[in-house]
């Protein structure tokens, strides 16, 4: 029944299968109605990490170290509890970045650089060799191994020629498949609907048919767990398996959960999965423990089965890698034999397929296109439509590492079990966890950095582990390995500097990270990163809290018809009419109206990324928009645009605060007419007030002597003498408000003449002559000869005189008091000084005494007469005729009031 | 959805826990002989922090 | 017993018709010139009705009144401020610091008469 070319029907009918789910699903999403939008298919992608290793390396490795096949996979469970905050993260980066590959991600983040892409492509090819022809095995043993049924031994290894191997045919099927789900045409955004609905079928078929035969030999060739692990500790030789830790070493064990949470994500086929084909990022949530769980399931029963097969196969004979396979076939189930061998074959295929497409991708994008253009080779610039040869070399990338894959299981797969090639292709793309994890949290990551850590780290695991594994199969002298190259003993590569006895995996991660993070560090630091990288830092470590996309570098001059055919050169021309559609709708434009802005650069950019590679996208752009490399100065130029933006935006900040200026002073000028409107209320008030008290004193006395005819006659003249007296202390008064008001408001009449002011100060003693009798205060003159005349109104000017001159008589002492009138000449002015030795001004009231209604004299027992408004007037009289009016003086010495004039001709007057 | 900064801080606990209980000193300690139900003592524990570990997960995540 | 009225103003000739009015009305008067002597007065006249003039020299006529009122022995004066200053808010001010009555300048002499009387029973 289990004929060889049965089973390879029915493997090609399962990998038709899955084929045809894929095409469906493709369908489904062009029609917009996508099926892998949903978490639990996202996870199950996931699930791709699962592969023939797990489903039979698992086993093979619990036969020798009991439960130390576990932590593998206890890694990704620990790792996608932080789905949610490191994988969130890079899958947005790469989102707004239309990233494709981790070597894309890598590039990009430093400097879009295609060299660094390049490295990462080729340690990702080399490391990734092993693993898949691990694949290779797996799948050519199980068939060999089912096509011997009903015996069950696993065939001892002959060297057959490469076109009678099993596994040659597997890895060109294999290439068909992965170029039909992954190679049929170019997409800008590098997204296998198909491809990622397969893989999730495939999870769900090998994680079915692993529990169905850990079911059927747990419960049914033994009794359930009891019983199955009752006969396993009473066996000495199985008993050790069930606490196994003294065999493995708790630090191997350590290592290899550390190892395996980085593969989860930096496998290229968990980075396609997990973030290119990432549909949307809250999927992360639920995978975050949808995975582990799947995790969980798939190796429930691996222990069980391991212990079954030793003691089912306790005479050796059959490898335990296979026991999965032969336990049912030893049973004599055929079918369950057949479902378990396809089962494996789903996990082979699923790695195998997605693998290959992301290492293809990889190789296209960052390896082979970026030399063509650089080197111009086959007038790759010149082409007009490149779309068709890049699919063709993406597909001639998968079957170059299918062949290679082979290759390898050809020349050194026979020597190992399973697992320990796998794990030396997680030690390798282990060397992306520094520069990564680093670029993701650390700014100061230069592209210097990454480079000598990749390769550092790279070089220390070829020769650690590569090399060595090439030397155990014989294509390398084993005194390579064992004393040495050239019989160096600190070179040897499983004890390199004598760093011996430890695990030859822990070994290699343990120096490999050691010099590769050692050397991102220190050339980071030591050298400075470049604009462009700086840009790229920022915009991925700060990438969740910022919602823009990437920074725009972008100066130059191009068409939108340059940039449509630039496109349409590499996707094709409707895919290229597609993508500027995209950006026009975006815009709220129509296609036609679109302009060639720095807007749609990025955009065009970003898509050709998709197809090729952001770093070889850049250059492409770069050719059109007529620019190179974006040198310094192009970076100065436009940092030159960015501080004339900022000069510009000083200037709007200098104009804000000037207008703040302005509004504050408006704000105290409409004070100070508030003020001044209070001022005027209570000047209104105040001339009120001095108004209606002499009217006080008139109208009382006039009701007084009304009402009491028979007042004494004396009382009665006195009274009737004050009445007159108030009644002309009322009429002056209301005269000089009504003077002072005038002369304020500018309505007064001013008859100006040229004065001779000696004659006019002469008349005005005269005038006061009996005053200063009175009072018996001697008065004396002193005016200078030849004075010029000054332009003045002569009556104003004289009320001026006589009001300093009764002032003068009135603070001076009786009998001692002596005022001294001086009328001087002065550069372009006439002075005068009113000098009296009276009681003085104290400096403070200087000012005050010129106030209206103000007088000196709360420290007086005698309450001055007057009105307190002669200065006042007598200053705005003076003001008004070009002069200034003030006094000199101190409390208890005298006080002396100037004023000047200007002479005629010389001085301007007040208009 | 919860606070996305408590949440952020759960997952990294759990992390940590997720750590500890697969790590050494742990491990050391039900290294042992004998079964619980039939099943390894290491075996079984092994599985029962997983699934405690998951369901945690599972829990913080929802949030909603 | 005849009351006693203080008359409180810096202007001369309206204390001397003052003065003339309340005498006559019969009521026995003492005289202040600025707000401090007022003060120093009231507290060894004791007067029983103040006639207050807002606009004096040292303090003015409410920082008496106030003082007045806080003074617990002259608490049951009356005060009648008088004041050229008429406007709302002045005799808002004053009333509010505790004066019986505000009259503005020029008053009439009758009416002012009248109300001493009424304000002190008399």
């Amino acid at each position: 029944m289990l004929q060889p070319w049965a089973i390879a029907l029915v493997s090609l009918a399962y990998l038709g299968a899955l084929f045809g789910i894929a095409y469906w699903a493709d369908k489904r999403a062009d029609a917009g109605r996508s099926v892998i939008a949903n978490p639990l298919v996202y996870a199950l992608s996931l699930s791709v990490y699962a592969t023939s290793w797990t489903f039979y390396g698992s086993v093979g490795r619990a036969a020798s170290d009991g439960v130390g096949f576990l932590p593998i996979y206890i890694g990704p469970m620990l790792a996608a509890i932080l789905f949610w905050v490191v994988l969130r993260k890079i899958v947005r980066i790469s989102k707004a970045n239309r990233i494709t590959s981790i070597a894309d991600f890598v590039g990009s983040r430093y400097g879009k650089s295609g060299l660094l892409a390049g490295l990462v492509t080729v340690i990702a090819v080399v490391g990734i060799v092993p693993y898949i022809s691990l694949q290779l095995k797996a799948v050519s043993a199980s068939f060999g191994l089912l096509t011997r049924y009903p015996d069950v031994a696993t065939p001892a290894h002959a060297t057959v020629p490469i076109l009678a191997d099993n596994a040659f045919w597997v890895a060109i099927v294999l290439a068909a498949f992965a170029i039909l789900f992954g190679a049929r045409h170019l997409d800008a955004a590098e997204r296998h609907e198909g491809l990622v609905a397969a893989i999730a079928f495939e999870s769900l078929v090998k994680l079915a048919a692993f529990l169905a035969v850990g079911v059927f030999v747990t419960f049914g060739v033994f009794g359930g767990f009891g019983d199955l692990f009752g006969h396993a500790a009473a066996s000495a030789r199985i008993a050790p398996l069930l606490t196994p830790f003294g065999k493995v070493s708790y630090a191997d064990w350590t290592w290899l959960v550390a190892l395996s949470m980085l593969a989860v994500v930096f496998l290229p086929r968990q980075f396609q999965v997990a973030v290119v084909e990432n549909v949307d990022e809250d999927h992360l949530r639920q995978a975050s423990w949808m995975f582990p769980t799947y995790l969980l399931a798939i190796n429930l029963f691996v222990l069980p089965i391991a212990v079954a097969g030793l003691i089912r196969f306790s005479a050796g004979g059959v490898d335990a890698d296979t026991f999965v396979l032969a336990l049912p076939m030893a049973e004599g189930h055929q079918w369950l034999a057949l479902f378990v061998f396809i089962g494996g074959l789903s996990a082979a295929t699923g790695m195998v397929i997605v693998e290959t497409v992301a290492l293809s991708t990889m190789v296209s994008n960052d390896l082979v296109m970026p030399l063509l253009l650089r080197y111009g080779a086959l007038g790759v610039s010149r082409r007009a439509d490149l779309s068709s040869f890049l699919l063709a070399i993406r597909r001639g990338a998968i079957v170059a590492v299918l062949l290679l894959g082979y290759g390898y299981f050809r020349f050194a797969g026979e020597a190992y079990a399973l697992v320990a090639i796998g794990l030396i292709s997680f030690a390798a793309v282990a060397q992306f966890a520094p520069v990564i994890l680093g670029g993701l949290y650390w700014k100061g990551g230069t592209r210097a950095g990454a480079l000598a850590g990749l390769a550092a780290g790279f070089a220390v695991w070829l020769y650690t582990l590569l090399l060595p594994s090439l030397a155990r199969s014989g294509w390398i002298a084993p005194s390579f390995v064992e004393q040495g190259p050239w019989g160096v003993a600190w070179l040897k590569p499983y004890a390199l500097f004598g760093l011996a006895g430890l695990d030859t995996i822990t070994h290699s991660l343990l120096l490999s990270l050691l010099a590769n993070a050692g050397a991102y560090v220190l050339v980071s630091v030591l050298g400075r990163p470049g604009p462009v990288e700086q840009a790229q830092a920022v915009a991925f470590v700060d990438a969740m809290r910022r919602d823009a996309g990437p920074i725009r570098v972008w100066r130059g001059e191009t068409t939108v018809e340059e940039l449509r055919v630039l496109l349409g050169r590499f996707l094709g021309r409707a895919r290229a009419d597609d993508a500027l559609a995209e950006y026009a709708r975006g815009r709220g434009v129509s296609p036609d109206a679109l302009a060639a802005e720095p807007g749609l650069v990025e955009h065009a950019e970003r898509s050709l990324a998709g197809a090729i590679g952001s770093a070889s996208a850049r250059v492409m752009v770069a050719s059109v928009v007529r620019e190179e490399a974006l040198g310094l100065e192009q970076v100065m130029d436009i940092l030159d645009e960015t501080s004339q933006v900022i000069a510009y935006s000083r200037e709007l900040e200098d104009k804000k605060r000037a207008l703040e200026a302005a509004t504050a002073e408006l704000r105290a000028a409409n004070e100070r007419l508030r003020e001044l409107d209070r001022m005027k209320d209570d000047f209104v008030s105040t001339v009120s007030h001095e108004l209606r008290t002499p009217l006080t004193s008139i109208r009382a006395f006039a009701e007084i002597l009304a009402d009491n005819p028979d007042t004494p006659a004396d009382k009665r003249q006195k009274f009737i003498g004050v009445i007159l007296k108030e009644t002309e202390r009322l009429t002056r008064l209301i005269n000089q408000i009504l003077d002072l008001a005038k002369i304020e408001s500018g309505r007064a009449e001013w008859h100006t003449e040229a004065l001779d002011l000696g004659e006019l100060v002469r008349e005005a003693e005269g005038a006061t002559d009996a005053l200063f009798r009175e009072k018996s205060v001697r008065l004396s003159t002193e005016v200078a000869a030849g004075l010029p005349k000054v332009d003045a109104d002569r009556d104003r000017l004289m009320q001026v005189m006589l009001n300093l001159l009764s002032n003068s008589v009135k603070f001076c002492e009786p009998e001692t008091g002596l005022v001294r009138v001086r009328v001087a000449c002065e550069p372009g002015r006439v002075r005068v000084d009113v000098v009296d030795n009276g009681v003085g001004v104290a400096p403070e009231h200087h000012e005050r005494i010129f106030e209206k209604f103000r007088q000196v004299g709360d420290t007086l027992t005698d309450r001055p007469q007057g009105t307190g408004l002669g200065l006042p007037i007598s200053r705005q009289i003076v003001r008004h005729l070009g002069g200034e009016l003030w006094v000199e003086s101190e409390a208890g010495r005298g006080a002396t009031f100037s004023f000047t004039l200007p002479t005629t001709g010389s001085g301007r007057r007040e208009a | 959805m919860r606070d996305p900064s408590t949440v952020r801080a759960r997952l990294v606990a759990l992390f940590l826990l997720g750590a500890v209980l697969f790590g050494y000193p742990l491990l050391a300690v039900f290294n042992l002989p004998g079964t619980v139900f039939g099943v390894p003592v290491l075996y079984a524990y092994l599985f029962a922090a997983w699934a405690a570990l998951v369901a945690l997960v599972a829990m913080v995540v929802r949030g909603d | 017993m005849s009351k006693r009225v203080l008359i409180a103003d810096d202007e001369a000739n309206i204390v001397a018709s003052l003065e003339f009015l309340m005498e006559q009305a019969g009521f026995e008067v003492r005289v202040a010139t600025n707000g401090r002597e007022a003060l120093e007065v009231a507290q060894s006249f004791v007067p029983d009705l103040v006639l207050l003039d807002v606009m004096m020299p040292e303090k003015n006529g409410y920082e008496v009144c106030q003082s007045l009122r806080q003074n617990a022995a002259l608490a049951q004066v009356k005060i009648v401020m008088l004041s050229a200053k008429g406007r709302d808010i002045e005799v808002a001010k004053g009333l509010e610091l505790g004066a019986d009555a505000y009259v503005t300048k020029p008053f009439s002499t009758r009416d002012l008469v009248a109300k001493v009387r009424e304000m002190l029973g008399a």
